[in-house]
C-alpha cells in the first residue's frame, strides 16, 4: 500500500499535473483572498477570507487530480498490471487515495506565505488557523473520495471530472441556505438530511477554530463510504 | 503434489457471449504450455482470469493450490503475469518501475536491488535502466513488462504474447530465457507463432470459440496434417462449419 501511494505521488511530479495544480492553486487562493476576499481591508488578522475559498477551489481542482486516477489507468491498460499484483483492492485504493491526499497537503502547505504575512501583520489565532487547515484538508479527502470512486466509473477523463464536480457540488451546496429554505419549504425532512450531509456546513466549524468529534466522525465516515464504493466498483468493473 | 496450474470448468460470459466455456486443464512443473487460438478465441480471457483481473462466471482456478478468487493474494503471490500488450507506466524510468512492482511484492533494501539487476540481467535491459519506458522502443517495453514478471521467481508464468513486436533475435533470446526456466517452473504462453510452439513448448492448447479443442504435444498436433499451419487452420475453421 505504502509502495502504490509512493509511486502515485511520485508520478504527480513527474508529469506536469503536480506543477500545473499546484501553481493555480496558489494562485488562485491568494487572488481570491486579496481581491473578493478583501484581505488588507478587513483590517482583521485571521485567514477566513482565504479558508471560505478553499471549498470551492477545491470543488474544481480536486476533481481535476482525481478524474485520472483510475481513468488513466484503465486507459493505458495498468490497471491490469496493478490489480494482478498480489495486492487487494482495497489496499490499492487507499494507496491512491493516501497519495492524492498528500498531494493536497502539499498544496495547502504552501499556502504558507498568507500564514506568515497575518502572523507579521497582526497577531491571529493560530489554534484557529490550524484547524482552518486541518478543515480544509478534510475537504479535500472528502472530494477526493468521490472522484476517486467516480474516475473508477469510466475510462473518460472528462466524464469522470465532470461527474466528480457534480458530486461535490451536491455536497458542498447541500447545506447552503438556498437549498435548505427550499428543502423546508417544499419537502422538510429533508432538508435536515441535507444540512447534515453538507461538507461545506461542516467546514465552517473548523474555520471558527471549532474541531467537534462529530465533524470528524462526519467527514472519516464519509471518506471510508466513498473508499468503499471506490473499491465496490473496481470489482465489479475492473475488467471493463 | 498438485499441479501448479489447475484449471477446471473455468467460464465467462459477457452477456449473452460466452467469452470462454467450460476449459479445463492442469500445468505442472517443468511444463511449458503454448497457448494457441485465432483471435478472439478467449485467449486472454484465460489468462485474465487466471491473473485474477477477471472473476470467472463460473468454474474454478488454482494456482500453487490457492484459489485465484477466493485466496487472491496468495495465487498472486506465485505467479508472474505479463498482461496482453505489456502495459507500464509511461512516465517511469525502466528501474524505478521494477522498484516499484519489487516493493510492492514486499521487498526491500539489497535484496530488491538484487533482484532488480538479475531481473534486468535475464531481460537485457541494463542499457536503458535509467530511461522512461515511453520513449523505448516496443522490444523494449515488452522486455520491461517480462522482467516484471521475473522479478519475484515465481513458480508459475503467465505470458500474454511474449514476443509480439520484437525483432528475430529478440524472438531468440526470450524464447531461449523461456526454455531456460522452463524445467523449474510451470508456464503458460499465449502466441500466434506456430512455430514458437514447437520450439519452445512441452504441449499445445488450442482454444476456439472459448472451448478447448486440442491438448497434446506440438509434435503430436503437427503429426496430424501436413503441417502445423494447415493443422491449426483445419481444427479452428473446421470447428465454424
Amino acid at each position: 500500500m505504502i509502495a502504490i501511494a509512493r509511486r502515485e505521488l511520485a508520478g504527480y511530479f513527474a508529469t506536469p499535473v503536480a506543477y500545473v495544480f499546484i501553481v493555480i492553486f496558489l494562485a488562485l487562493s491568494g487572488a481570491l483572498t486579496f481581491t473578493l476576499g478583501n484581505f488588507f481591508g478587513r483590517g482583521q488578522a485571521d485567514l477566513n477570507p482565504f479558508f471560505s475559498f478553499i471549498p470551492w477551489l477545491f470543488l474544481f481542482l480536486v476533481p481535476a487530480l482525481t478524474m485520472r486516477l483510475w481513468a488513466e489507468e484503465r486507459r493505458q491498460g495498468t490497471i491490469e498490471l496493478l490489480l494482478t499484483l498480489p495486492v487487494t483492492q482495497w489496499q490499492a485504493v487507499v494507496g491512491k487515495f493516501v497519495a492524492a491526499w498528500a498531494f493536497c497537503a502539499i498544496a495547502l502547505a504552501l499556502t504558507f506565505p498568507l500564514w506568515l504575512t497575518v502572523n507579521w501583520l497582526g497577531s491571529p489565532d493560530n489554534g484557529v488557523i490550524l484547524a482552518g487547515y486541518v478543515g480544509c484538508l478534510f475537504v479535500a479527502g472528502a472530494y477526493l473520495a468521490i472522484g476517486a470512486a467516480i474516475s473508477a466509473l469510466t475510462k473518460n477523463q472528462v466524464i469522470a471530472f465532470v461527474l466528480a464536480v457534480s458530486a461535490c457540488f451536491l455536497f458542498a451546496a447541500a447545506g447552503s441556505p438556498v437549498v435548505t429554505e427550499f428543502l423546508s419549504a417544499n419537502v422538510p425532512a429533508l432538508a435536515d438530511v441535507a444540512r447534515a450531509v453538507s461538507v461545506n456546513d461542516r467546514f465552517n466549524g473548523f474555520t471558527r477554530g471549532v474541531v467537534s468529534a462529530r465533524d470528524l466522525i462526519y467527514f472519516a465516515s464519509f471518506i471510508l463510504f466513498w473508499l468503499l464504493v471506490n473499491t465496490v466498483v473496481l470489482e465489479h468493473r475492473k475488467a471493463d | 503434489m498438485a499441479a501448479l496450474i489447475e484449471i477446471e470448468g473455468l467460464t465467462k460470459r459477457f452477456g449473452a457471449f460466452t467469452a470462454v466455456d467450460g476449459v479445463s486443464f492442469s500445468v505442472d512443473k517443468g511444463e511449458v504450455v503454448g497457448f494457441l487460438g485465432p483471435n478472439g478465441a478467449g485467449k486472454s480471457t484465460t489468462m485474465r482470469m487466471l491473473a485474477g483481473f477477471m472473476t470467472p462466471s463460473a468454474g474454478t482456478a488454482r494456482i500453487g493450490g490457492h484459489d485465484v478468487t477466493d485466496d487472491a493474494v496468495a495465487a498472486r503471490r506465485q505467479l508472474g503475469y505479463l498482461p496482453e500488450g505489456a502495459p507500464t507506466y509511461p512516465e517511469m524510468t525502466v528501474s524505478a518501475f521494477l522498484g516499484f512492482c519489487g516493493r510492492v511484492r514486499g521487498f526491500r533494501g539489497k535484496d530488491l536491488d538484487a533482484r532488480i539487476a538479475a531481473a534486468m540481467e535475464r531481460t537485457q535491459l541494463e542499457g536503458v535502466r535509467l530511461q522512461p519506458i515511453e520513449t523505448l522502443s516496443k522490444g523494449f517495453k515488452r522486455r520491461v513488462g517480462l522482467a516484471q514478471a521475473l522479478l519475484h521467481n515465481p513458480p508459475v508464468l503467465v505470458l500474454d504474447e511474449p514476443t509480439d513486436g520484437l525483432d528475430p533475435n529478440q524472438k531468440h533470446e526470450v524464447r531461449s530465457l523461456i526454455q531456460q526456466m522452463a524445467p523449474e517452473k510451470a508456464i503458460i504462453i499465449s502466441t500466434h507463432i506456430l512455430e514458437e510452439v514447437q520450439a519452445v513448448c512441452t504441449r499445445a492448447i488450442i482454444i476456439a470459440r472459448g472451448r478447448l479443442i486440442v491438448d497434446q504435444a506440438p509434435d503430436e498436433l503437427a503429426a496430424r496434417g501436413p503441417d502445423l499451419d494447415t493443422v491449426f487452420r483445419t481444427l479452428t475453421m473446421g470447428d465454424a462449419a
